[in-house]
């Protein structure tokens, strides 16, 4: 058991710093802390452009295989380049959807001519994806899926309507999980398509959420085409393959976001240092937990990154998105106490939040999107302590 | 970086869960907290001189097993887990850090063999404040010709009435804190064995009356005691979190197999979603826990060898505050829970859930209340870094 980096890690972290902090400069230097979670909506064209920046320095795709076009980087190398990355201020990724999913799923489960078409333009940071998963009748329960497809001569027509697809308008291709087979129920007769965003059968309808403003979107699929080869895996494999992407996420990108919630918190420290909330011994309490919080989500990760790399999802990675989730939603409630009367005023016109009231905001959504904290809860005890399965 | 168990680690963990299932089952726990001592004094015989675990950590020069901190907390987790009465945690987690973060040589040749070997136990006193840390106020440390008369009393100290050698917190004339490894049958002290709420870890008061020790009895240097007991607290508090977590463990466990089988309106409460979401609720507590007191424990290994990585090792009273209210807090609430959830038989004598609940109190309190590491956690945050 060892906690610390090695040397060879650690000439890595000054490596991705310095880039970093060559390259995040000039047109890029205004995307510094931007784009984040909240913030998706701000500066696309820009954060695209940062992309192929990236793409340039050789930094998509670190844990993808060298088969791939991937660098094939050990776990420690991943995990510094995430924590680099938030600590400089990285934009939001727009590309991590097709990089941390998309790509994995068609590397895994794809034909050659699929990673040949595919796979350079996620890591040249051209190409851009988004999810279509959910429906506004298949949220929890994936399985009651109602998007249709059909196969018509060469092509893939697909009808139905997507939900909660974030940057849908922004994106070149989608992943759908639509119906193959009619009649069919459950999780039987789905299929997974790649699916071009670009064209007059797909529509996108941003929804304005409690935040005011719009990242995630509703997506209609009116005849909208494929071609026929854009089928991953054999009809019917859907939901195979859905399932096993959710598995990609390996936590990689955790440590990450832990440092995004740092930089939260550090503000929040900040400012109770300055308007006199230190002093308050509530608060003081609430601080010490949210930093204690914080600190134990990074030990679970450095261990959900350790040991035996075998596929198997371990207890402590079935339970971590209950324990970020969570504490973000604490975290957002203790920065308007630690405001105080001042959290109640906004930026400006029409409704202009500052950081931390979008933070207040946009973590309710934390505990319900990627599977409710109430679907979290079942998975745990049903997968991790083997308790009785609800009736489905 | 690779946060896992190590395949001798993992050895270690699974001989300490074999043993300790047979030895320190249900029945055996009970035994000993019936018995004068609080303990099985043939158990700890075995547990030394064949399982080597009061010598785990200390060096070889010293007689033990070399092993660090990390093995420590390992079997810890499973001490805590079969809730093993002996006077481990005092003599290996309090007395002994004391020896080996201290800087007098002569004392560590001295007792650290026969501590390693079992043949000895020991302690540590201090005056506890109310939040479980060290009072201002410690027994009087009195210059008498060369050496040191000692005066005062502590109200309740782990194994005090069993345990060979005590290392004792004083204060000299000068307000400076001293700590003096003292024998226990030295002339002057008095010991009384004291009815806990806890009967599985024996408290007891101890007097100190005009205790006279050389000045080679004093652990370290001049001005530097007050620094070796802050660390050394922290050290057994982070070795407490360990243990703590283990028996958070098993409460959970504990419960689960009761309500499997527990069957109410034809169907068993494990099925109920009221119940799972609570259950998983616990697991996710305890791998927090778990993560926080090995991390900690990772530190404190760094902290306690003199070649350790010194950024590693200036995270202990982070660690430790982190460790310490996670674990406490964990255990507290999965033991009120197991209670809970057992329904009835969670409120008789006979069944387990009880002896959680009250070790889960005791060790809350002990070595700092949840809201004091965090209250030092929040001084490190907001006062300390610039």
């Amino acid at each position: 058991m060892k906690i610390g980096f090695g040397t060879e890690d650690e000439a890595f972290r000054q490596e991705v710093a310095h880039w970093l902090e060559q390259h995040l400069q000039g047109e890029f230097e205004q995307l510094r802390f931007r784009g984040g979670p909240g913030d998706e909506h701000m500066f696309p064209e820009e954060r695209k452009a940062w992309e192929r920046e990236m793409a340039r320095g050789g930094w998509i795709g670190l844990g993808w295989s060298r088969e791939c076009g991937g660098r094939g980087l050990s776990i420690s190398q991943q995990v510094i380049f995430h924590e680099e990355y938030a600590r400089a201020g990285g934009p939001g990724r727009m590309g991590h959807i097709g990089e941390g999913l998309a790509g994995p799923t068609i590397a895994a489960f794809g034909t050659d001519e699929q990673k040949r078409r595919f796979l350079p333009g996620i890591l040249e940071g051209r190409e851009f994806w988004c999810q279509g998963y959910s429906e506004p009748g298949a949220g929890s329960d994936l399985a009651g899926v109602k998007t249709r497809a059909r196969l018509e001569g060469d092509r893939w027509l697909i009808n139905g309507q997507k939900v909660w697809t974030s940057l849908a308008h922004e994106s070149d291709w989608c992943f759908v999980i639509a119906r193959t087979e009619p009649g069919s129920v459950g999780h039987k007769g789905l299929s997974f398509f790649l699916v071009p965003m670009h064209q007059a059968n797909i529509r996108v309808q941003p929804i304005k959420q409690i935040t005011g403003t719009s990242e995630f979107n509703e997506v209609f699929f009116d005849d909208a085409e494929t071609a026929a080869d854009n089928i991953v895996g054999a009809p019917g494999e859907g939901w195979k393959i859905a399932m096993a992407l959710l598995g990609f996420e390996r936590g990689v990108s955790t440590l990450g976001q832990q440092m995004l919630f740092q930089n939260e918190l550090d503000e929040i420290v900040r400012i109770a240092k300055a308007n006199g909330a230190a002093a308050d011994p509530m608060l003081r309490q609430r601080l010490a937990r949210a930093w204690a919080g914080l600190r134990t989500l990074r030990y679970n990760s450095l261990r959900m990154l350790s040991g035996p790399q075998n596929g198997s999802l371990r207890p402590e990675a079935m339970s971590y998105k209950l324990a970020w989730s969570t504490w973000h939603v604490e975290l957002g409630k203790l920065a308007m106490d630690v405001l105080g009367p001042q959290a109640e005023i906004l930026d400006g016109e029409p409704y202009e939040l500052s950081r931390l009231q979008s933070l207040f905001l946009f973590t309710r959504s934390d505990t319900i999107y990627g599977g409710s904290n109430e679907i979290q809860r079942n998975i745990i005890a049903e997968r991790a302590l083997g308790m009785p399965r609800e009736p489905r | 970086m690779d946060f896992a168990l190590s395949d001798e680690q993992l050895m270690i963990q699974e001989s300490a869960a074999g043993f300790l299932a047979a030895a320190s089952d249900s029945a055996a726990v009970r035994a000993a907290m019936a018995s004068p001592q609080g303990f099985d004094a043939q158990l700890w015989r075995q547990i030394a001189e064949e399982l080597c675990w009061p010598g785990l950590m200390i060096p070889e020069q010293y007689g033990g097993v070399g092993l660090g901190f990390v093995e420590q907390a390992i079997l810890l987790e499973q001490m805590g887990q079969h809730l093993l009465c002996s006077p481990f945690f005092a003599s290996a987690c309090l007395a002994t850090p004391a020896l080996l973060l201290g800087d007098n040589e002569a004392l560590r040749q001295h007792w650290l063999p026969e501590l390693a070997a079992g043949s000895l136990t020991a302690t540590l006193a201090w005056r506890e404040s109310r939040d479980g840390w060290h009072a201002a106020e410690q027994p009087r440390a009195t210059r008498n010709g060369d050496g040191w008369r000692l005066d005062g009393i502590y109200g309740a100290v782990l194994d005090g009435a069993s345990a060979d050698l005590l290392i004792v917190a004083t204060r000299d004339d000068a307000g400076a804190l001293r700590l003096f490894a003292v024998p226990a049958n030295q002339a002057g002290i008095r010991r009384q064995a004291l009815p806990t709420l806890d009967q599985t870890r024996r408290r007891a008061r101890i007097e100190l009356d005009g205790v006279a020790v050389a000045a080679e009895q004093c652990l370290h240097g001049d001005g530097s005691g007050e620094a070796l007991l802050d660390k050394v607290l922290q050290v057994a508090a982070i070795a407490l979190a360990c243990e703590q977590t283990g028996a958070a463990q098993r409460t959970l466990d504990l419960t689960l197999a009761y309500i499997g089988e527990r069957k109410q309106f034809g169907r068993t409460i494990a099925s109920f979603q009221a119940i799972k979401h609570r259950c998983a609720d616990l697991m996710l507590a305890i791998e927090c826990a778990r993560s926080a007191s090995y991390y900690a424990a990772c530190v404190a290994r760094e902290a306690l060898v003199e070649d350790g990585d010194a950024n590693l090792a200036g995270q202990l009273a982070e660690a430790c505050a982190i460790a310490k209210s996670q674990a406490s807090e964990t255990f507290m609430h999965c033991a009120e829970e197991s209670i809970q959830l057992h329904g009835g038989v969670g409120f008789t004598w006979e069944y387990d859930p009880h002896l959680y609940f009250k070790r889960a109190r005791a060790s809350e309190q002990l070595l700092g209340t949840p809201s004091w590491h965090r209250e030092r956690l929040a001084t490190l945050i907001l006062e300390s870094r610039p």
